[in-house]
């Protein structure tokens, strides 16, 4: 059998990438709350943010590791298995992933070291200021990446030349139409994510009645997050929708598996989308529906995947279902987000086990909902890498297809050991809890040499907050 | 102006490359030496006299890579295609030694494999490096603007004297950050290390020193042709006698001295491979004019960048600055 290079590279970076995102998703998420949790602590001088702090401080490194070797890994696949991708499109995507790696990377892996070695060395303050420079690393970071997408979703401000790109306009392609909705739908997706672990891991505890407080106090934080953020993410994604249709018709048809933009859309819950017979079966649908979602009126007509000859439609069956799960988990949160901030307020929250039980195990809902929008977003922009400028086809790099296969074989299988190891320790970390005593010796400094660990903190090595 | 855009970004991505080669290159270089410990405490000091810096180090590969697509998407655009497995497996390797940070405590009866896989894949990903950088000098087949060789152009012999070139150097580069960073018997048995492993250095320098002026016959124009030679003399002159401080450094027992005396061996060693190979970036066949992004490019990243370097070298040099000193004995955050 032939393999096809094109096929094993779209393979592996989906692996790849799929993979990777579930950590900055994560990171996003934890790395702000770890900075909320410490300056809580700097405003209180409760104990127990600081021991939640440095609890999910842990998970938030091992989470992180994993992010930046599989980040790592990105950052060459452009040029191992994309060569002309960055050979074509270099001039143009290539400033925002530099920006990404001097602006935002280096931040959050610099100053991670200081959050996580500094709990003893340091001022509160310092420590605090360290938490929220990684926060602003992850969220700098997460806005040149999806600059560096939403360029390659909705490509302007460029012109091809010998075939080429070279930029015109720098504010047009870092601002491109699609970035502000995929700029806030993501970083609210992960904001939203990782309140789910927080709330999975409160429920947790409060069902198996330990580090009571510490459950509460996540459990409030997380219903309070989800009540709002889960709602504001039904209309983000709205939005993010009527901006699709707009520059990306292609997408929004095949999402809505929409066949005829002759007729008004109906709103399919279900089907079995047809490629070959252009047509749905076993559809269960709602007549009108997408017409009045995407375009607000009962009639309202928007291009079907018949409207474009078929070499230039995405495949179907991935961003229709992506979509569902996604949007599934979606409305499924803002009903987890409004019956908690029900009970809460009935003062019921601690102990509704019919609530609690579900959301403890209700940890990877968010991740998935995540996965499932980039595979709406990236498949439903094929057949092109740039969309309606430069095919995926033709971004592929001349190594051979057994090269690729190895690597794919092999990436699998160290993402695989690694990621489910990575899973299993950050369950036992879980599981140990936030109170649990240092196995490791306190931290000491030889004396001579490190004046300014005194000098910086200016305090005694304890953990007493400082308040100005 | 636009004749020295490309001049300016192959100062930079030199430049990164350099930062990279000597921070990732000590920490990578910790893993080497793991084998040679004598306990799993030692190796628990060996790591967390490294473990604040290494996700700071690594960024700097990033760079490397992030700027050579900026700046020269040509030459990424054939330099990685090229080098597909040793790249990847170089990749891989960094993901089993950079997740072996945080595993290899979680687990008490993981904790063999983490180390091995910190060891293995601290070694692999040097020895990866240093094929990619003999690959590079001995030239890449290129055909139209691309990559047009095959699989395993790259498995050569001088390849392979550069992989393991560099493992010992990024291995006398953990044996003198030893020295400087840790007590007692790591510290005393680091020295004995670090003086064997400069010998296996400079044997390598030798070699490599030799072997490119022989076989490629623009590195012998290079150096040896009038009037060059003139202004390149000091170069192995320095080298000689950087070579002759480290080893009374590790002898005299200093502290800092050995690991400062590394670092210029390696620049000496990195300057030399600038020299033969200006202004090639795929030798032999693109300079770095003609694998140059466009100038609206290079001037956008520009900005951003002359900002950006001084205040990322700014925090690195605080952070390490929080963390100096001498590491006590069960210091670490798990």
């Amino acid at each position: 059998m032939e393999l096809d290079p094109v096929l094993i590279a779209r393979l592996q970076f989906a692996f790849t990438i799929i993979w990777h995102i579930i950590f900055p998703a994560f990171t996003i998420g934890l790395s702000a709350y770890v900075a909320t949790l410490c300056v809580m602590w700097m405003r209180t001088g409760k104990e127990h943010y600081r021991e939640l702090a440095r609890f999910w401080t842990k998970i938030f490194a091992a989470a992180f590791a994993m992010g930046v070797v599989s980040g790592l890994v990105l950052t060459y696949q452009f040029g191992t298995n994309w060569s002309r991708y960055s050979a074509v499109l270099g001039n143009v995507v290539g400033p925002m992933i530099g920006y990404e790696v001097e602006v935002a990377f280096f931040l959050e892996a610099t100053f991670l070291g200081v959050l996580l070695f500094g709990w003893e060395r340091m001022p509160p303050w310092l420590h605090t200021l360290s938490a929220v420079a990684v926060a602003g690393g992850t969220l700098i970071s997460a806005f040149w990446i999806l600059s560096a997408n939403s360029w390659m979703q909705t490509p302007v401000g460029f012109e091809m030349r010998d075939g080429v790109a070279y930029p015109l306009d720098w504010l047009d392609i870092v601002f491109s139409p699609s970035f502000p909705y995929r700029l806030a739908h993501m970083v609210n997706a992960a904001y939203l994510t990782t309140s789910f672990v927080v709330l999975a891991v409160g429920a947790r505890y409060i069902l198996a009645g330990e580090h009571l407080q510490h459950g509460q106090t996540m459990l409030r934080m997380a219903v309070g997050f989800a009540a709002v953020a889960a709602p504001l993410q039904l209309f983000i994604g709205d939005q993010h929708g009527l901006n699709t249709l707009k520059h990306q018709p292609t997408k929004i048809a095949a999402i809505e598996a929409h066949w005829d933009g002759g007729t008004p859309g109906e709103l399919v819950l279900f089907a079995w989308p047809d490629e070959t017979a252009e047509t749905n079966r076993f559809a269960v649908t709602i007549p009108h529906g997408a017409s009045l979602l995407l375009t607000h009126s009962w009639d309202g007509l928007f291009p079907g995947l018949k409207n474009f000859p078929a070499n230039d439609r995405p495949p179907v069956l991935p961003p229709f279902f992506a979509f569902r799960a996604m949007v599934g988990i979606g409305l499924l949160m803002i009903v987890a987000g409004l019956t908690g901030a029900w009970l809460w307020w009935r003062g019921r929250l601690f102990s509704a086990r019919w609530y609690l039980w579900p959301a403890q195990h209700a940890w990877w809902i968010g991740f998935v909902a995540v996965i499932c929008g980039w595979i709406v977003t990236e498949t439903g922009r094929q057949p092109w890498v740039a969309y309606g400028v430069f095919r995926t086809a033709d971004a592929v790099s001349p190594v051979a297809a057994g090269s690729m296969m190895t690597t794919l074989v092999l990436f699998v299988l160290v993402y695989g050991v690694v990621g489910s190891i990575g899973l299993y320790f950050i369950n036992r970390l879980i599981a140990r809890g936030p109170r649990t005593p240092e196995i490791e010796p306190a931290i000491t400094r030889a004396p001579t040499l490190a004046p300014q660990a005194g000098a910086l903190a200016g305090i005694k090595p304890s953990s007493t907050p400082m308040s100005e | 102006m636009e004749s020295y855009l490309p001049v300016i970004w192959a100062a930079i991505i030199g430049c990164a490359v350099a930062m990279y080669v000597i921070l990732d290159g000590f920490d990578l270089g910790i893993g080497i030496l793991f084998p040679f410990a004598e306990s799993e405490h030692e190796r628990d000091q060996m790591m967390n006299s490294v473990a604040p810096f290494w996700d700071g180090n690594e960024t700097w590969l990033v760079l490397g890579g992030a700027g050579l697509m900026v700046a020269f998407p040509l030459a990424y655009s054939i330099i990685l295609p090229s080098f597909y497995l040793p790249v990847i497996i170089m990749l891989l390797a960094l993901v089993f030694r950079g997740v072996a940070f945080e595993f290899r405590w979680l687990g008490v009866s993981s904790k063999p494999h983490w180390t091995f896989a910190f060891a293995a894949g601290s070694t692999l990903a040097a020895f990866c490096q240093g094929v990619i950088l003999g690959g590079l000098i001995e030239g890449i087949k290129v055909q139209n603007g691309a990559f047009a060789g095959g699989a395993f152009d790259w498995a050569t012999p001088f390849a392979v004297v550069c992989g393991l070139g560099l493992v010992a150097g990024y291995a006398l580069l953990g044996a003198t950050w030893l020295i400087m960073k840790t007590e007692g018997k790591i510290a005393e048995r680091a020295r004995p290390t670090a003086k064997a492993l400069l010998v296996v250095v400079l044997a390598f320098m030798a070699i490599v020193s030799l072997w490119t002026p022989l076989a490629f016959d623009r590195i012998a124009a290079r150096w040896f042709s009038l009037p060059n030679i003139l202004f390149l003399w000091w170069i192995p002159a320095a080298t000689a006698l950087v070579a002759f401080v480290a080893w009374r450094a590790i002898e005299s027992g200093r502290e800092a001295l050995p690991f400062l005396a590394t670092i210029a061996l390696f620049l000496l060693s990195y300057l030399g491979l600038l020299i033969s190979n200006f202004p090639y970036i795929v030798p032999p066949s693109l300079t770095i004019w003609q694998a140059a992004a466009a100038p609206a490019t290079h001037v956008f990243m520009l900005m951003g960048t002359l900002v950006m370097l001084p205040i990322i070298f700014g925090y690195t040099i605080f952070v390490y600055w929080i963390f100096s000193g001498k590491l006590r004995e069960g210091e670490g955050y798990h």
